[in-house]
Parts: structure tokens; C-alpha cells; sequence
């Protein structure tokens, strides 16, 4: 635990992000391993999120695989390919329960805040809600996601948009680009999911309890200069490359 | 518990504890000229083995507890293999539906049956009813292509590791004609032939194996050790046969019969799993062998000597 700390004390020490804080302890239980919610709210122990991890993982019997790449509380983005409404969840679930307790995906508020259940849900998650409708100047998504995950936090994003029907993995949205600009230190960790359009493919609501595999890569950054779509589709390459490693 | 269930038992432990000491021997030995690959295949088998041995041991709970929750473990195991099996399966989105009841009907009914003791039923439930279920709620997705293919070969999955791999907990229903002989302990018996005549024919391939049988399929698999392994696991079921309901020369006739459907199930799934190119079902799960791998051939001997025991050593019909 301590060296990780310590690590992560290196990273935004060295990363120039600016203030030099401690990263806050994550909080676990004593006698349960249950993550807290690390939101800043009171301690308060994770139930749904812990129920939500172990019913994802035995939905989609996945194994995690880290490539080039080790967990860290260090901050980071794990971007990801989409083809489930699991993709979410599994992703958070796939991490140690001290990077979850960091570590927040980035949902459309309209679809987590329109039921009490899913508000639930979003919040045990941790979720980081983005409205989709509303966008103003000096309210890019963007922007908000940099201003709520300050210096501790890391996020889960999913670049390709919407989910992804087809096979292929498809072409990347800018916002990874402008994460990556206006926070050149944030490590981009690509992360591959493999199977999960089987468990639960678009459309669908009964699951298909499938072993899938979930990849997580070595980091990128944006290079000095580094054009938009170059960027991107280098990007892109990190993920797809780690299907067939 | 008879004295011949526990000299059964009581040898096996016995022996199996004997093979993880001289594993254990083995793997400290620096420099003992033994393939370490050879160590660890050794290592994993045996671990599996005791994994085994206590699953079987649930079945000699008293009364009614040891068939069900025997019963509850295969089920829960051959959901597992199916998983394995569907997982390297490519199926399309037109089969999810289907799949879903593969999974959540079928497989876990397919299981309360055996444990309500209904022959008539479940005998006929998945190649019957989920042979013409399947087909029907895949046209009803309205995706034809590769259909008869995609059919076949979820069939083919829940015929093997749901449908077969049934019978073997079956065995605990089977009202034998000798009552002194307890259901736990012929399943027992016929759990140990199946893995004996697996490890011997994987023994005497190493040792004399010459000619393959299916170079594409599998080149460790030789007639050497096909035949080897047949005669050391009749000579052992033979052996053995003061544990069974049957006479010397039938316990001979069933490991013999045994042993030729294991191996031929070994090569039916290896030969699965070249078409799809991996090796082991776990391939996905970080190159673990998988738990289909270690029952393939259980599937198949089970639904054989199951029939064959019922035909001639139970009253009824």
C-alpha cells in the first residue's frame, strides 16, 4: 500500500499537476473488503457497489490481463472499446478495490438520472454524469470531467461515442484528445474488452454468462505537437493491438 | 461405511497423497533432469484429482443430502464447461436468445431432474426437447445464415457437457441389484477408472508411443498408449471389482468399455478444439487448462456405463 503511495507521490510530484497533496487514502472496511465511496461525502460503506462488481464479474466470468501495465492509484484515463451496457461496470469492477475507491466512468446523465434505481446505481459506481443535451461555453465535457476528478481521481471513458455494433472497433471521438491536451501528464492506459458484445450485445437485457477478457495495455501520452487525428488513431491501434496479444 | 468403501476410498487418498509427495519431491529438485513442464502437468493433474476426490466425498453425506448436493456441484460444473465450450463457439447475436435459455433452462433443469430421479424425462429433455428448442428460437431471430451450423454446434455443446456429463451423478439414482453395493461408491468407482484410464494412456504414450493416431488432431495421442491404457485400466478395474456390483469379468468388460470411450472422447475434443485453434478450453482464462478439459472424457464414458449398469444390474427397467 505504502509504496504505491508513494509511487502515486512521484507521479504528481514529477508531473508538474501542480499542487503537491497527498492522494487520499481510499478508504476500505476492516472486516469487509468493500470499497468506500471515495466522493468526499462521509464514509459510508459501498453495498451496491460491491453486489454490482460481483454480479459482473459472475455475468461475464472475466480474467484481467495486465500488459506492459500494472494497477496504480496514480491517476489515469482508461479508455476502452464499447459493445455492452456491462462495459461500465466490468471495467470498474475488473480494477483492485483501492484504484476502484479512485476511479470514476463517465456516464450521459440523462440515461443514469432517469430512474431512482440507475441514480442509485451511478452514484454506488462512483459515476462521473455528463449531459449530453446541455453544453455551454466553459461547460465542455471536458472541462467538467478535468474539474471533478481534480488531482486524485482517475476516469473510465468509452471514446468510441455510442456502443459499437460491429466487430471492428470504430473511430475515436476528440474528447480523448483534449483530456489528453489540457492534462499532458494524465496516463492514458488503452484497455480491450473482449467477448462482452456476446454477454450482453446491444439491445438485449437477459445476459449470456460468457468467459470475456479484459486487457489492460501500457500507457500512451500526447506527444509534443502531436496532431488530432494521428493522436487518436494511435490511439485507437493500442486498443485494437491488445486483442491479439 | 463398509470396509469396502473405505479400503475404495481410504487407497486412493492414499495414493493421491503418495503422488503429491513425490510431486512435491520433484519440484525441489534443482537439477533432477525432469522436464519441469512435466512437473507442473503433473502438479495441476494432481490437484484436480483432489478436487475431485473431495466433490465425490460430498455424495457419502447421510440420507438424501449427499444426492443432492452431489447433484448441485456437477450441475454446477457442467455450467461451467458449457460456458467453455459456448464461449469458444462463434455464435452470432441471432443465437443469444437461444443461448440464454441453453443456459438458464435447459442446463440447470436438465440437473433437477436427475435429482428428482426422473428417467423418463430427462432422458429425453435435451435431446428432444432443446434439439427442437433451439433450431426454432433461432429462426424465430430471423437470422439464417450458417444456421444449420450454429445449431449444430450449440447443440453439440449441451449434448456434451450438460446432457452426457448428467449421467454421471445419475449413477447415485441407480437402485442396484446387489444392495450392498452404495450408488456413492460405484460413482466413485467409475470416476477413478475414467481418470486412471486417462493418466495411463497418457503414461504409456510418453513411454511407448510410436504411432500417431490423428497427426492433425493431436500428436500425443498414439495407438501405444490408446491400447496401453485400455489393458493397464482393465487389469485395474478388474482389480477393483470387489467394490462393484458386477463379478470379475464384467468389472474386466465395463473398465474396458470405459477406458476406449474416455480416450474417444479426449480425441473428440481435441479435435473441437484444433477446428477452433486453441489448445486447452481455458485458452481465453490465461492458459489454465479449462474444466472441460478435465471432464471430456467423463462425458463420454459416463452416459455408457450408466445405460449398461441400469440394463443389467439394477431391478427395474
Amino acid at each position: 500500500m505504502d509504496e504505491r503511495l508513494e509511487a502515486t507521490r512521484q507521479v504528481s510530484l514529477t508531473g508538474g499537476a501542480g499542487t503537491l497533496r497527498w492522494p487520499r487514502r481510499p478508504r476500505t472496511s476492516r472486516l469487509f473488503d468493500f470499497p468506500a465511496v471515495n466522493d468526499g461525502q462521509p464514509l459510508r460503506w459501498n453495498m451496491t457497489g460491491s453486489l454490482l462488481a460481483l454480479v459482473a464479474k459472475l455475468f461475464s466470468g472475466y480474467t484481467v490481463r495486465w500488459i506492459d501495465c500494472q494497477p496504480d492509484t496514480c491517476q489515469r484515463v482508461y479508455f476502452a472499446n464499447h459493445t455492452s451496457h456491462l462495459d461500465a461496470i466490468v471495467l470498474w469492477s475488473a480494477l483492485p478495490h483501492d484504484v476502484r475507491s479512485l476511479t470514476r466512468p463517465v456516464a450521459a446523465k440523462d440515461y443514469w438520472e432517469s430512474s431512482p434505481i440507475r441514480r442509485h446505481m451511478a452514484r454506488s459506481l462512483n459515476a462521473l454524469l455528463i449531459d449530453r443535451k446541455e453544453i455551454k461555453v466553459h461547460q465542455s465535457p471536458v472541462d467538467l470531467m478535468l474539474r471533478a476528478i481534480g488531482d486524485t481521481q482517475s476516469l473510465i471513458v468509452f471514446p468510441e461515442g455510442g456502443r459499437n455494433t460491429s466487430e471492428e472497433l470504430g473511430s475515436f471521438k476528440s474528447g480523448l484528445y483534449y483530456l489528453a491536451k489540457k492534462r499532458p501528464e494524465l496516463e492514458l492506459v488503452p484497455v480491450h474488452m473482449d467477448n462482452m458484445n456476446r454477454v450482453l450485445p446491444r439491445g438485449e437485457y437477459l445476459p449470456v454468462p460468457l468467459l470475456s477478457c479484459i486487457s489492460f495495455g501500457a500507457p500512451i501520452w500526447l506527444e509534443r505537437g502531436e496532431p488530432k487525428v494521428e493522436f487518436l488513431k494511435r490511439a485507437r491501434e493500442s486498443v485494437s493491438r491488445l486483442k491479439e496479444l | 461405511m463398509d470396509w469396502k468403501t473405505f479400503a475404495l476410498v481410504g487407497g486412493v487418498l492414499l495414493l493421491l497423497s503418495l503422488a503429491s509427495a513425490i510431486c512435491h519431491f520433484l519440484k525441489r529438485q534443482p537439477e533432477g533432469g525432469i522436464n519441469p513442464g512435466l512437473v507442473r502437468t503433473l502438479t495441476l493433474r494432481i490437484r484436480a484429482w483432489w478436487l475431485m476426490c473431495s466433490i465425490l466425498g460430498v455424495a457419502y453425506l447421510p440420507l438424501e443430502m449427499g444426492k443432492f448436493t452431489t447433484v448441485l456441484i456437477f450441475g454446477l460444473v457442467s455450467f461451467w464447461a458449457l460456458r467453455e465450450f459456448i464461449t469458444l463457439t462463434p455464435t452470432r447475436l441471432g443465437d443469444h436468445r437461444s443461448l440464454f435459455w441453453v443456459f438458464f433452462l435447459f442446463t440447470p433443469l436438465q440437473f433437477v431432474l436427475v435429482g428428482m430421479e426422473n428417467y423418463g424425462l430427462y432422458s429425453v429433455l435435451i435431446p428432444v426437447y432443446g434439439f427442437l428448442f433451439i433450431p426454432a428460437r433461432i429462426a424465430l431471430a430471423g437470422d439464417y445464415q450458417r444456421f444449420q451450423e450454429r445449431t449444430a454446434t450449440i447443440q453439440a455443446g449441451l449434448m456434451v457437457c450438460v446432457y452426457c456429463f448428467s449421467y454421471a451423478p445419475a449413477l447415485l439414482t441407480l437402485k442396484l441389484t446387489d444392495q450392498t453395493v452404495s450408488p456413492a461408491r460405484l460413482l466413485f468407482f467409475f470416476v477413478v477408472i475414467v481418470e486412471m484410464s486417462d493418466a495411463f494412456a497418457w503414461a504409456c504414450g510418453k513411454l511407448f508411443g510410436r504411432r500417431v493416431i490423428a497427426p492433425e488432431i493431436s500428436s500425443n495421442r498414439t495407438w501405444e498408449g490408446f491400447i496401453g491404457g485400455a489393458a493397464c485400466t482393465t487389469l485395474l478395474g478388474t482389480g477393483l471389482y470387489w467394490a462393484t456390483p458386477f463379478n470379475e469379468w464384467q468389472a474386466a468388460g465395463m473398465s474396458l468399455i470405459v477406458s476406449v470411450m474416455g480416450s474417444v472422447g479426449g480425441l473428440t475434443m481435441s479435435a473441437i478444439k484444433r477446428d477452433r485453434g486453441v489448445r486447452d478450453y481455458g485458452t481465453l482464462t490465461e492458459g489454465r487448462v479449462g474444466v472441460l478439459d478435465r471432464i471430456d472424457s467423463l462425458c463420454f464414458a459416463a452416459p455408457v456405463f450408466f445405460h449398461l449398469t441400469k440394463v443389467y444390474f439394477t431391478d427395474n427397467l
